[in-house]
């Protein structure tokens, strides 16, 4: 009865549609293929944030680093050691510039989806990650065609050791679509669904406050709402920087099953 | 029991809206159980050997990003079958 005399007072709570929420049709710049609309605007912005930011740090390069220089330093240090390191050894040093590169950019094309103002994940959109995902795809199939050349490499995709021969029949073919099309999919795809989920849930806790908070019985839930929203908040900062991380180390992991010798 | 499934047909039957969610709530149960399983078994690991803990953390974080990829699709395919 209660449920009904609040329906009454006011139209029903409605989230706008995807499309509304993720679709943005006006070119600030260009038209047709080459529009400049708010995502491309916000990539553009975070290419020349991670710009000014190196720039910054390293400028004026100290032996004894602080401030933005130590932050820095630490991260391609991180990216060194735990990522190139450890999971492809001492011939990925020569990939350690992409991965930071790649590192830096999803976390920042992903974090200025909880920045006041900007507030849409431009890795949201499943052309981002789909051609982040191509570019790793190109490099870890040409890693691993230079280290071994093409029949090599094939035979390594193909015919996995440690397999009886007669599984073969199975294998191979799994094993050709796994590396060639499920890889790169599924790596484009997962940064592109967490973003998506993300702007969502954020989407609907804060319009979900906003729609609370009219003069009515149902402001005194609103606060509970306001709180999830911030702590939703947090956790799409950690987001940004777990996919970025799980983006980074796949294309570390895929490299170096590229490249490693067969046992 | 007749009459109860009768009633279960006519449930499933009145249900509106996009059936999608429901495979996406069917689709987060088996990667839902298996994260739950490898962190369990990675928290396991680390406390036996707070040495291995990096390399533990990173296998960790590929098994969860291979696993939680089934849900994703799930979710993305709610969108877009509808």
């Amino acid at each position: 009865m209660i449920g009904g005399l609040l329906a009454a007072a006011r139209p029903g709570f409605s989230i706008p549609d995807v499309h509304e929420l993720f679709e943005y049709k006006h070119c600030f710049v260009g038209s047709g293929f080459l529009c400049v609309n708010r995502v491309a605007l916000l990539i553009f912005l975070a290419t020349i944030a991670i710009f000014l930011l190196f720039l910054f740090a390293f400028r004026a390069p100290s032996l004894i680093p602080t401030g933005s220089q130590n932050v820095l330093e630490a991260f391609i240090q991180f990216v060194h050691e735990q990522l190139v390191l450890d999971v492809i050894g001492h011939a990925g040093v020569a990939y350690t510039p992409y991965l930071a590169t790649l590192f830096i950019f999803v976390f920042f094309t992903s974090v200025i989806e909880v920045i006041p103002g900007l507030q849409f994940p431009a890795t949201s959109r499943m052309a981002i990650p789909a051609f982040l995902a191509l570019l790793t795809w190109v490099i870890f199939n040409a890693a691993g065609i230079r280290a071994k050349g093409w029949g090599g490499y094939l035979k390594g995709v193909l015919f996995p050791p440690g397999v009886p021969k007669a599984l073969y029949i199975i294998v191979a073919p799994i094993e050709l679509v796994s590396t060639l099309i499920f890889r790169p999919f599924t790596l484009a795809l997962r940064l592109f669904a967490n973003l998506f989920a993300g702007h969502l849930l954020l989407t609907i806790f804060y319009l979900g406050t906003a729609y609370l908070l009219q003069p009515s019985i149902t402001a005194l839930f609103a606060g509970a709402s306001l709180l999830m929203a911030i702590f939703l908040t947090g956790l799409e900062i950690f987001v940004a920087i777990l996919q970025a991380y799980v983006f980074t180390i796949l294309t570390a992991v895929y490299i170096a099953g590229a490249i490693s010798a067969e046992h | 029991m007749g009459h109860m499934v009768a009633t279960v047909v006519a449930l499933v039957a009145a249900i509106s809206g996009n059936v999608g969610l429901i495979g996406y709530g069917l689709a987060a149960v088996g990667p839902g159980i298996g994260i739950g399983y490898m962190v369990g078994k990675s928290v396991e690991s680390i406390a036996r050997q707070p040495e291995a803990a990096a390399q533990v953390r990173a296998t960790m974080f590929i098994g969860i990003a291979f696993t939680d990829i089934l849900t994703l699709l799930a979710f993305v395919l709610a969108f877009i079958l509808k």
